[in-house]
């Protein structure tokens, strides 16, 4: 009997092994527990919030590339899209109007470039990586030459409730945590209970598939696109709030690879079709244990840096043990 | 009788009509053939920036004020801006080389890049002003922060504040920005410096920010979390300790953890002192700069030594801005410099 248990939790261990998915949770298992036990107070209620809420922002984000990415695109406009909206909005508040109303012109923007985004892949048939990147330049440059001249933009005065958003707490847990959490559910109910989400996961697999069936694949596009650009610009302004300013400089760092890092990593593949929002949350959190622990460490920019490539390899490579490429992906083509 | 009386009336008015022609030809003053030479040397002259990027405080700053200088004494002023990309900037100053204006405003990424390719430039016969922050090849000139001193002003500020027996504890933050700018690595030593005859004060993180507010911040979270008795932070540039003030505000520590930090004395910076974020805010004066920066740039266009014959320097004075003196003297807007 008790054998029997044993070859179970065996098997299962092994099929969790076999995942991407359980290799990074005992990664980041194994990385807890060897923190909690070396680094003191790395265990302590406030600094598990501040680690989760250090990477919410970035989870957060990554929940929109995660909708993109499961439909068989990618979103690398989403930090452009982020910086602009957010700092054009901290424009127009500071030139006289409310802050509602500029914040609404922000939202508005973000979401007719979204929208543009998807129509040129929907329609235009161009591949997403070359899209958005393409996006990417134009949205950063319209946003340079007309909307604003200084990347540094402060959150404008008097916004009292604006600085609840990224300073306030909920029961003792931070608004940005929650906003997360809020958005992770959200994600997950509309992937798995709504035809939308369904349709997400169909495009993903085969989008011809998907075509002959009757779904409309391109107002699908479009509508993942208009969300990953919303996302991105709720995103800003949690961290504008939070920070208590938005620098555009932004666009020119590594943080469009950390969201992919943290999508890559927490198993959703990049050749679409799986993954669900708890991959999301493990990659994140992965990511944040990982950043808080060599930040207590004290360990010097440039190996954090050497860590965070070494990890994204790592996970890549098992990736392609664990799901060797196959007729399937070499027929349909690979990002 | 009355003939002669009339003659000597109209003989005295010709003479005092003589006298005030005379006078009016004096009063047109004389020629300053000096001003004539300084205005016709450089009309005409093209003096191209190289900032970092555009689009903040102080590459903006400068600019204004360059620009204006270059409209009074009518010289072209062209910007070729990279974007924050070392690799464009390398392209730009390459094709600089070969296009010779007459003078380029360097703005280094970080110590190594340009060093070489500055030294081409003056090879080939332009002349080269560095603006704030250095590289290995000292050019014609160099205008800006001693951010030794910076460095030596800001851990000066915190040994006095984290002594033994003066603040909560004698923990100190430093958050630095990346790793290989002149700003970075003579401010660390200037920091160190300093440090190194106080070995009470204990250096507990000294981290990257790579200038992310949003990265300062959860930085000094995680470190507050860590000790939660600091005493003192560093921050090597306003622009991102916004986010290290935030951190230190949230946790309720604003009265406890004594920041310093520096910059360029934009308002903004100014405010954060005003709102009480910044505690020491350690300015190195954009518009002083630009104004040197513009005497700099007419006397080396006026001067018959070749490019890289004399090689100077002035690190301009800083300004120490507290709650005390933040006034319309020491902070500056865009628009001001306009």
């Amino acid at each position: 009997m008790s054998g029997a248990v044993a070859q179970g939790n065996q098997a299962q261990l092994s099929g969790l092994l076999k995942s991407q998915e359980g290799i990074v949770l005992v990664l980041a298992v194994l990385a807890f527990v060897l923190f909690s036990l070396l680094l003191p107070s790395f265990f302590s209620p406030g600094n598990i919030l501040a680690l989760i809420r250090s990477v919410s922002i970035l989870g957060i984000l990554a929940l929109g590339m995660a909708l993109v990415v499961i439909a068989r695109g990618i979103d690398v406009s989403m930090i452009a899209t982020m910086v602009v909206s957010v700092s054009w909005a901290f424009v127009i508040a500071r030139s006289g109007y409310s802050l509602e109303f500029a914040l609404l012109v922000g939202a508005l923007f973000a979401v007719v470039a979204g929208v543009l985004i998807g129509v040129l892949i929907a329609f235009g048939e161009v591949a997403p990586i070359f899209a958005t990147l393409a996006a990417g330049s134009v949205i950063y440059g319209l946003g340079r030459t007309f909307f604003f001249t200084l990347e540094m933009q402060n959150v404008p005065p008097d916004a009292g409730w604006f600085s609840l958003i990224g300073q306030g707490r909920i029961l003792g847990v931070p608004v940005t945590v929650v906003v997360f959490g809020v958005l992770c559910l959200a994600l997950h109910l509309v992937l798995s209970r709504t035809r939308f989400g369904w349709q997400t996961y169909a495009m993903g697999n085969n989008p011809g598939a998907a075509r002959i069936t009757g779904i409309s694949n391109r107002p699908m596009i479009v509508a993942q696109y208009a969300i990953s650009a919303l996302v991105a610009y709720g995103a800003g302004l949690v961290l504008a709030s939070s920070a208590s300013a938005i620098n555009a400089r932004l666009f020119n760092s590594t943080m469009i690879y950390d969201i992919l890092l943290v999508v890559v990593l927490g198993g959703i593949g990049l050749n679409g079709g799986h993954g669900k929002v708890r991959n999301v949350i493990l990659g994140t959190i992965f990511v944040g244990i990982l950043l808080n622990g060599m930040t207590i460490m004290n360990i010097p920019y440039t190996i954090q840096n050497l860590v965070k490539g070494v990890v994204l390899l790592l996970a890549i490579v098992i990736d392609s043990l664990v799901n060797p490429r196959d007729e399937q992906t070499s027929q349909q083509g690979d990002l | 009788m009355r003939l002669l009386k009339t003659t000597k009336w109209l003989a005295a008015a010709c003479i005092a009509l003589a006298g005030i022609v005379t006078a009016s030809a004096q009063d047109k003053g004389l020629e300053n053939p000096r001003s004539t030479t300084f205005r016709k040397t450089l009309e005409g002259k093209k003096v191209v920036f190289l900032p970092l990027s555009m689009g903040f405080d102080l590459t903006e700053g400068w600019a204004a004020v360059m620009r204006q200088q270059a409209k009074r004494l009518k010289y072209d002023f062209e910007i070729r801006d990279p974007a924050w990309s070392t690799d464009a900037g390398t392209r730009a100053l390459q094709s600089l080389i070969s296009e010779k204006p007459d003078l380029i405003v360097a703005h280094n990424p970080d110590i190594q890049s340009y060093a070489r390719l500055l030294a081409q430039a003056q090879a080939a016969g332009i002349k080269v002003v560095q603006i704030n922050l250095e590289s290995n090849t000292q050019t014609d000139s160099y205008v800006g922060a001693d951010w030794t001193e910076i460095g030596e002003q800001a851990a000066q500020a915190v040994v006095d504040k984290c002594s033994p027996g003066k603040g909560a504890s004698t923990k100190v933050a430093i958050d630095t920005g990346v790793p290989t700018a002149a700003s970075d690595v003579f401010q660390l030593d200037g920091i160190y410096r300093v440090l190194n005859q106080h070995p009470d004060i204990q250096v507990v993180s000294q981290q990257a920010t790579e200038y992310n507010p949003e990265k300062a911040r959860s930085i000094m979270e995680t470190v507050l979390q860590q000790h939660p008795d600091l005493c003192g932070a560093i921050g090597i540039w306003d622009n991102q300790d916004t986010g290290t003030a935030s951190a230190i505000q949230q946790a309720g520590k604003g009265d406890q953890v004594f920041l310093v930090t520096s910059g360029g004395g934009n308002k903004v910076g100014c405010e954060n002192v005003e709102k009480g974020l910044f505690n020491l805010y350690i300015s190195y004066n954009v518009p002083l700069q630009g104004e040197i920066l513009n005497a700099e740039i007419a006397r080396l266009l006026l001067s018959d030594s070749t490019a890289g014959e004399n090689k100077t320097l002035y690190f301009n004075p800083l300004t120490q801005i507290t709650k005390a003196n933040v006034n319309q003297r020491n902070c500056w807007t865009l628009d001001d410099l306009k």
